[in-house]
């Protein structure tokens, strides 16, 4: 279980990442967190797996309590959850399955469990055949599911992903859309920052929140009335409306 | 066993790095070890002239020798006193004669006191000792005059006391430097496996798995780079030497301590660096 209750983060006095942010995400749940660049998706991510802490309010995942969890507690938090980035973040030197194995490697698991877990979980991401191969020969798509094997090795309770297919072609989003519904559908709750809606309109049946400057403007866990989802700049819902993607710029660009 | 394969995999991956992790070590440690070896030198030059400090206490004419012999078991038994020698007028004669090389005749027989050369044990030959002795030495009726240098005891114990202080000075400066330089080095071996340690935390790896293979990593380093300043310094031993002038080398506890230093150091310096560097993760 995920709960936010009246969560601000400020790094600097001039700058709010969020402010006001409430909501829960139950076990089992696909979560999509879309918004502008700036808009603060990142920065609730970060707070999930306890990368910052909140300057104000409670963040809780999986019972630990990001204000007070001490740096071993937020180890064994993240043995539970299954984080996946843009950039892959995989290490270049060492192939697909050394970097699935070397999630359980550091975590302590015994030798003998690694190679049927590593080939399980690669096999899921459809990459068994490319197991030896360095992450130079394989496509952004290929990248992206051995990062996401990796975030699945321990079989975690939640599964983060930021913007998993901000550097991925058409072709290989969906493919990656389709494993983390996948993995969803085996029971892995999956939160997803993205700022494609195009993603979020094919998949009707997620749970959708919607970020502007730090603060939550729509959850579709909350069936707010329509005027709630309308952006200060645009005036226009970002989902559904003739100006779908279209958000204003954060306060920083807007003129 | 997995933070050893670790360790040895990075410096695999890194051959260059490590090399230049370890030659830094090394360098770091010759600098520290050739001034340890000037410092070794000048303590020896100087316990060796320390060892001539003496008092010398010139007996009257006429002395019977058991008041001497008493005398001199007494004076053997101060707990300053090494040892005590009895110079007879024919020994004091010779040993002029020795000193003087080609003007030795101007002796004649008796003409030099007896005396008793008092000899003081290591350490307690500070001038304020010495004068002490000198005192209770005096106060032997049969003590004609006694003779100790006292300026140049006093002048001695001050070069002395300059050398150390300056030796221990100069000393904490330069291993100051060795730490602070294998310190920056290390930490460019940790910023860069930093994505590696950014994953490491990610997947949940504790702050002690992340730290252990740098640890050991750094141990190594420091023990290799030891042992090369070692090396190097005992080159630039034997080269003096033979070339130049007698040198003592550094005894074997002194070689165990300094390799087991430069272990240390790597060990604190790899510390420091990850633990500085897992702070801001």
């Amino acid at each position: 279980m995920i709960r936010l209750h009246d969560v601000a983060k400020e790094y600097t006095h001039s700058r709010v990442a969020l402010s006001h942010v409430t909501f829960q995400v139950k076990r089992g749940e696909f979560v999509f967190l879309i918004g502008p660049s700036g808009s603060g998706k990142t920065t609730i991510l970060k707070l999930l797996y306890m990368e910052e802490k909140p300057t104000h309010g409670d963040v809780w995942v999986s019972g630990v309590n990001a204000s007070t969890a001490r740096r071993k507690e937020i180890s064994q938090l993240r043995r539970k959850l299954g984080i996946v980035f843009q950039d892959f973040r995989l290490l270049e030197d060492r192939t697909a399955e050394q970097n699935v194995a070397f999630a359980l490697e550091v975590t302590g698991v015994s030798k003998s469990e690694i190679p049927d877990r590593v080939t399980r979980v690669l096999t899921q991401v459809g990459l068994a055949a490319k197991a030896s191969q360095l992450p130079r020969q394989l496509s952004g798509g290929e990248q992206q599911r051995v990062a996401i094997a990796r975030a699945l090795v321990n079989d975690p309770h939640f599964l983060l992903a930021d913007e998993p297919t901000g550097n991925l072609d058409e072709r290989a989003t969906r493919g990656v859309i389709q494993l983390l519904r996948e993995i969803n559908a085996a029971g892995t709750s999956v939160i997803m920052a993205t700022h494609d809606l195009e993603i979020v309109r094919k998949a009707d049946e997620a749970r959708t929140i919607e970020l502007n400057h730090g603060r939550v403007v729509f959850d579709s866990a909350d069936a707010p009335p329509p005027e709630t989802r309308y952006t200060p700049l645009v005036g226009q819902p970002a989902i559904g409306g003739p100006n779908e993607g279209n958000w204003p710029a954060p306060p920083s660009e807007a003129k | 066993m997995l933070s050893v394969r670790e360790a040895w995999n990075a410096s695999r991956r890194a051959p260059l790095l490590s090399a230049l992790g370890v030659i830094t070590i090394a360098f770091s440690l010759f600098a520290f070890g050739l001034f340890a070896l000037v410092a070794v030198n000048i303590r020896h030059a100087l316990r060796t002239v320390e060892e001539r400090v003496e008092v010398r206490a010139f007996v009257a004419d006429g002395t019977p020798a058991d008041a001497v012999a008493t005398a001199m078991a007494d004076i053997s038994a101060f707990p300053e006193v090494a040892r005590v020698d009895f110079v007879s007028q024919e020994g004091a004669l010779d040993r002029a004669r020795k000193d003087m090389g080609e003007f030795s005749d101007v002796f004649e027989e008796a003409m030099l006191p007896a005396s008793m050369d008092i000899h003081l044990r290591p350490g307690l030959r500070d001038p304020g000792r010495v004068r002490s002795v000198a005192d209770r030495v005096r106060s032997y009726q049969f003590v004609d005059d006694i003779r100790y240098g006292e300026e140049w005891v006093e002048k001695l114990y001050h070069l002395r006391t300059i050398a150390a202080g300056t030796g221990l000075g100069l000393g904490i400066a330069f291993a100051a430097v060795a730490i602070i330089i294998i310190g920056a080095t290390i930490r460019v071996s940790v910023l860069a496996r930093a994505r590696e340690i950014a994953i490491m935390r990610l997947v949940g790896a504790t702050d002690g798995f992340i730290r252990a293979p740098f640890l050991i990593d750094g141990f190594v380093k420091g023990i290799i780079g030891g042992l090369l300043a070692l090396l190097l310094t005992w080159v630039a031993y034997r080269t003096v030497d033979l070339k130049f002038f007698k040198l003592v080398f550094f005894d074997p506890r002194f070689v165990v301590i300094g390799i087991l230093c430069g272990a240390l150091i790597g060990v604190l310096g790899s510390a420091t660096s990850v633990w500085s560097h897992l702070r801001r993760i």
